[in-house]
């Protein structure tokens, strides 16, 4: 046929399928292919064995993805085309996905900790306080939808940080985000906020990535070329005009600062996080956290690292603001959630210290970081999920306290994951703070280090706050109580404390791992 | 020829022959033989804080003696180190255990070891010998309390970081045993919860502690970035060839941390509140050992302050100003807890003043820290026996007389009295005449300070002697039945009362020699003869304890005189320091979080209220915040683009 249509067009080029290298891209099918194989299980399985097979599925298809991707270490080339790398920064931040995705599936998984059943609605599509709503529950039945979703997500973020071309990385962009978009929507409690959250971050969501293809046409203008090589070779050569380079990288940025919750681009994610199911958000806080910050590094030190000294100043400029604002509004809230959040979004400011430091260990500390607080921050959130009274989750800050005296393992562990954010020594979160410094120093951005320092010593006081409250006033007369959870939750929050420790302890290999694959093919 | 190498040279000791020793010529050698089983030091305390800690109840039984064993066993292990150390030659005797390698990032590293010299190795024998005996005496102090195996969980943690504080072999790792003998103080001393007085004193402890936490943690800052190490050996190698502006600036930030963990001024009011914890606390914590931490920091950083005399100075002042305030505190209070902890902010103010003269005073420096160990954990575990017997009574104007009841009691804590006040021969004779006279010879104000203290301590510690066990019985009869301890509490008083009398002889003289290849040693000069100058200093002392004597002697009455001068009245409140935190610190931390949350609540943040009123369920005006906000996020987002833009314009400008 191909070639019946070459001899009727003559001598036209010959258009050559391109080598896909299929094996690079095996975690990517088998993720993509579960997850569509995860809607036909919602479509023909019974309502009642759903949550099983789904569970089996989910958990399978990640673990073998991860092993996949384990299997493929040690690899730096180009697959599908050259448009999906397999090199040391992908796969190191797909493995981290795929553990971070494993412990959030665990909170996900978790139907023990509220009376009513697991996190989410029993129906999404029944009216808040509606009859529908009140059959349904009362029908007991449980959501599962949330798997199909969860993994196509998952599947967006895997090539989100591995796509070296802008057309990929917008695919990426938009099969992690819009799944998420639903996600944040199907809480049980507190249906409106949960609601008002997924159109907030939906409308937010699809303003940003407006701006990301924008940015993209830009670039594509100015280099004529999408792929991030080609847009450094033109940079280096001055090959277009500059107008259309300058608002391509802004544009671009924008569109990945908000996926970062930069400011300020960072007012979605106090709402989100608060109002979306706790579970949810935990896998938001750290899965896209990840991955967003996986194709800003790739962005940023592939395609305009030549630019550098033309972004560095702006980056400055959003790093101490994210680190300032979130710092300084972290200190105030009274809702441990939006706590977290404003927490999140001054870690974000901290790993930008790492995209202005474009270097090797820039770029390793980054990944340290990013697996030091994303083990944290699910460990956290899953101890949210916990902390119940008759409204579901008591996210108020005063109803935490004295939970230090009532149950001291659960108070101490969140302790544990608090100390991490705050950077104390022996745990990750100190580790990966130090190496994020380091480099940064090393690059030259001294007095951006010191404001660092500064804030993440403020950022201690509100942390120290939450221990405080936790541990040094009275519990109040009818507080929340600390549910006993099935084993999903107890796994995810158990290993979240051994890792956060480990990692403190013991970082020496994981700096290792992330220092070898600390340089990105091209 | 003084009264002290008199008597050391009558002994056959060693002269001084180790003056002058460079130390940094000395650095430790890889452990083998016996130092490689030190790490059982550490190991011993660990395993028995977390069986008991984390078995729970199921350890109720067997728990307070197996931590009892776990410290007399880490005791054991320090004393074969010690013989061990002995068999080596005076400058192989520093020895090096590398356990792992926790950073290496970029040219830093940060190895964990440990290190012990002959410094850390006085340090071992203090903390797991008087631990020891004092885990012993809280066997028989604690019997009735409930909570029992938690308390000696939280004692054996106490020695373990304890431990890991003096043999680590860098400023990271010492941070680590810093801040876990913070937490087992915080927890110790707020160990009676349900006692409002105790939660409060142990929120107050935490807090100032964190103060002078933060010094350490800039020190350490500091040390990174100038040295690039963190250890001991790479920053006292590199200190010589840094600039003295940065050297200045890490000794004062040293100084912070050393006051916030000795309780020194301006850092010192927690002290006081602290004694709200169980007695034996008062006396291994706030007392022997960690207390004193702060005079091992500055001690062990020598050559820091060799390279920053400013901050050396500040060193001087702050122990010479902390032992006159400490001592005023003590002889205005009626607690005979509270003179005690007056007393140890006193003592250590002795400690961190010769620790501020230098080689001049280094040695007396820990030399005075090992015999106050011992006579002031035997006071506290005196004062805590008289408690014991008289149903926690604290108050000094309802004793007296109790000579007669409490004879051994008696006994040991005269023991104790007698080598405070440093009448010879007993142990403060010879450590605390040692600090004034190489006080006089560096600085003269330094000096007189320290005569006039001994003077003063003469006085309150007389004070104190006079009337809890002579005059009149001013206990009512109708709970308080005081009594002997039982023997275990009797056995450890007996053991340190005998130390009290007899270590500031044993060691006088040998200290010197054991520790001048780490700390280095100068013999100071005096103006005039040791003699005379020891002779002066006994005169204030006997002057002290006889002005107390007269005046107590008759008994005092058993509410506290309210017409008094303003000294003793301000003493009374020990000498405004809480009034002073309140107005330097907290008002401006109220204002300042105050300020900050009308910033938040007025101006940046009023969505945040906005959407946590709404959780409540208001749809309607969910509905409208939703649609507003929405908008004023994507405006924001629009104006963060803008932003980004002139920046990268007015660069390419």
């Amino acid at each position: 046929m191909t070639e019946l249509l070459t001899q009727g067009l003559g001598e036209v080029t010959r258009w050559e399928l391109p080598d896909l290298q299929y094996r690079y891209l095996l975690p990517l099918f088998v993720l993509f292919g579960m997850a569509v194989v995860s809607v036909l299980v919602e479509a023909f399985v019974p309502r009642a064995a759903r949550r099983t097979v789904q569970l089996f599925l989910v958990f399978g298809t990640l673990i073998a993805a991860f092993i996949l991707v384990a299997g493929l270490s040690g690899i730096r080339s180009l697959a599908g085309g050259g448009s999906i790398a397999v090199d040391g920064p992908a796969l190191f931040l797909q493995g981290t996905i795929l553990v971070l995705a494993i412990m959030a599936a665990l909170l996900i998984a978790e139907r023990d900790a509220d009376p009513a059943g697991d996190a989410f609605a029993a129906r999404a599509n029944a009216l808040p306080g509606s009859e529908d709503e009140r059959e349904f529950t009362r029908r007991g039945w449980l959501t599962t939808e949330v798997w199909p979703l969860f993994l196509f997500s998952v599947t967006g973020m895997l090539i989100f940080v591995s796509g070296t071309d802008l057309l990929i990385l917008f695919v990426g962009l938009e099969v992690m985000s819009l799944p998420l978009y639903l996600m944040a929507g199907i809480a049980r409690r507190r249906r409106l906020l949960s609601q008002e959250a997924a159109m907030k971050y939906f409308l937010l969501g699809a303003f940003s990535s407006g701006f990301f293809i924008y940015g993209a046409a830009m670039l594509y203008g100015f280099a004529g070329t999408v792929d991030l090589g080609g847009i450094s070779d033109a940079i280096t050569n001055q090959a277009g005009p500059n107008g259309l380079l300058l608002a391509g990288v802004v544009l671009l940025s924008v569109g990945l600062l908000f996926k970062v919750a930069a400011v300020p681009f960072h007012q979605w994610a106090p709402d989100v996080y608060q109002g979306s199911p706790t579970p949810i958000t935990s896998f938001m806080a750290s899965c896209v956290k990840v991955a967003a910050f996986g194709a800003l590094l790739r962005i940023m030190y592939v395609a305009l690292g030549g630019l550098r000294w033309d972004w560095v100043p702006a980056f400055w400029i959003i790093a101490i603001l994210t680190m300032l604002v979130g710092t300084v509004l972290a200190l105030t809230q009274t809702d441990i959630k939006r706590m977290l959040a404003y927490s999140s979004i001054a870690h974000a400011g901290f790993l930008l210290i790492a995209v202005i430091a474009t270097s090797e260990a820039g770029l390793a500390a980054a990944m340290f970081y990013l697996l030091a607080y994303g083990v944290s921050t699910i460990g956290a959130f899953g101890v949210v999920t916990l902390v119940r009274d008759s409204t579901g989750e008591a996210t108020h800050l005063s109803s935490w306290a004295g939970l230090g005296k009532r149950s001291p393992w659960v108070a101490g562990t969140f302790a544990v994951f608090l100390l991490s954010f705050a950077g104390i020594p022996l745990t990750g979160g100190f580790i990966g703070k130090f190496a994020v410094f380091e480099a940064g120093y090393a690059s030259g951005a001294g007095w951006l280090i010191v404001v660092a320092v500064i804030l993440s010593a403020t950022a201690a006081f509100f942390y120290g706050r939450v221990i405080v409250i936790m541990f040094f006033t009275d519990p109040q007369e009818d507080g929340p109580t600390v549910v006993v959870p099935s084993a999903f939750t107890a796994i995810a929050i158990a290993s979240g404390l051994a890792m956060t420790v480990v990692l403190g302890v013991f970082p020496q290999p994981f700096l290792d791992l992330a220092e070898k694959a600390s340089i990105f093919v091209r | 020829m003084n009264l002290t190498n008199s008597l050391t040279s009558f002994l056959g000791s060693a002269t001084i022959e180790a003056s002058n020793v460079d130390p940094t010529v000395n650095l430790p050698v890889a452990a083998s033989g016996v130092f490689s089983f030190m790490w059982l030091l550490l190991a011993l305390p660990v395993l028995g804080s977390a069986l008991l800690l984390l078995l729970g109840k199921r350890a109720d039984k067997w728990g307070p003696i197996f931590a009892v064993l776990m410290v007399c066993g880490a005791f054991v292990v320090g004393l074969f180190l010690y013989f061990a150390m002995l068999a080596e030659s005076a400058n192989d005797r520093p020895v090096n255990l590398h356990m792992w390698d926790w950073i290496l990032v970029g040219n830093f590293e940060a190895p964990i070891g440990m290190q012990l010299d002959q410094l850390s190795m006085v340090f071992v024998l203090l903390i797991t010998g008087v631990g020891g005996l004092i885990h012993i005496y809280s066997l028989g102090y604690m019997k009735d309390d409930p909570d029992k195996r938690k308390f000696f969980g939280y004692l054996n943690l106490f020695i373990a970081a304890m431990l890991l504080l003096v043999t680590a072999d860098s400023y990271l790792l010492l941070y680590v045993g810093w801040e876990g003998v913070g937490l087992a103080s915080y927890l110790l001393v707020g160990f009676w919860q349900y006692k409002p007085a105790a939660a409060v004193a142990a929120k107050k402890a935490f807090v100032m502690n964190r103060v002078g936490d933060v010094g350490l943690s800039i020190a350490i800052m500091l040390m990174f970035v100038t040295f690039g190490s963190v250890t001991f050996t790479g920053v006292f190698d590199a200190a010589p060839g840094a600039s003295e502006s940065t050297m200045t600036w890490i000794g004062f930030a040293l100084l912070l941390a050393a006051c916030g963990k000795s309780a020194q001024l301006p850092l010192q009011a927690w002290l006081l509140d602290a004694m709200e914890g169980p007695t034996p606390v008062s006396a291994l914590i706030h007392a022997a050992t960690m207390v004193t931490a702060g005079v091992y920091l500055i001690v062990r950083s020598g050559p820091i302050f060799d390279a920053a005399p400013a901050a050396r100075d500040a060193v001087m002042v702050v122990g010479a100003a902390t032992l006159i305030f400490g001592a005023i505190i003590g002889a205005a209070k009626d607690g005979i807890k509270d003179v005690l902890a007056g007393s140890t902010m006193s003592q250590v103010g002795y400690m961190i003043l010769a620790a501020g003269l230098g080689p001049v005073g280094y040695v007396f420096a820990i030399f005075h820290l090992l015999t106050h160990g011992m006579f002031k954990a035997n006071l506290f575990l005196g004062a805590g026996s008289i408690m014991h017997s008289m149903h926690d009574q604290l108050n000094m104007r309802r004793f007296g007389a109790l000579r007669k009841v409490m004879f051994f009691t008696f006994l040991t804590f005269s023991s104790g009295w007698l080598a405070i006040m440093g009448v010879p021969p007993f142990s403060a004779f010879y450590s605390k005449d040692k600090i004034i006279e190489a006080s006089f010879s560096v600085n003269f104000w330094g000096g007189l300070a320290a005569l006039v203290g001994a003077g003063i301590t003469s006085f309150y510690m007389t004070r104190l002697w006079t009337m809890t066990f002579t005059g009149k019985a001013r206990w009512t009869e109708d709970n308080q039945h005081p009594h002997e301890s039982p023997k275990v509490m009797l056995f450890p008083m007996a053991v340190l009362g005998l130390a009290s009398l007899a270590a500031g002889f044993l060691l006088a003289g040998a200290i010197e020699t054991w520790l001048a290849p780490v700390t280095g040693f100068e013999e100071g000069h005096l103006p005039i003869s040791s003699l005379a100058m020891e002779s002066i200093s006994l005169t204030f002392v006997l002057v002290g304890g006889a002005i107390a004597y007269l005046q107590y002697r008759r008994g005092v009455p058993i509410t506290p005189p309210q017409h008094v001068s303003a000294l003793t009245v301000a003493a009374r409140d020990e000498l405004y320091g809480d009034a002073f935190n309140e107005a330097v610190f907290m008002r401006p931390g109220q204002w300042l979080t105050r300020s900050l949350v009308f910033v938040d609540s007025k101006a940046i943040d009023g969505i945040v209220n906005g959407t946590s009123a709404a959780v409540g369920g208001l749809s309607g005006r969910l509905r409208r915040i939703q649609t507003g906000f929405a908008r004023s996020y994507a405006l924001s987002m629009l104006a963060g683009a803008v932003l980004l833009i002139v920046a990268l314009i007015l660069v390419r400008m």
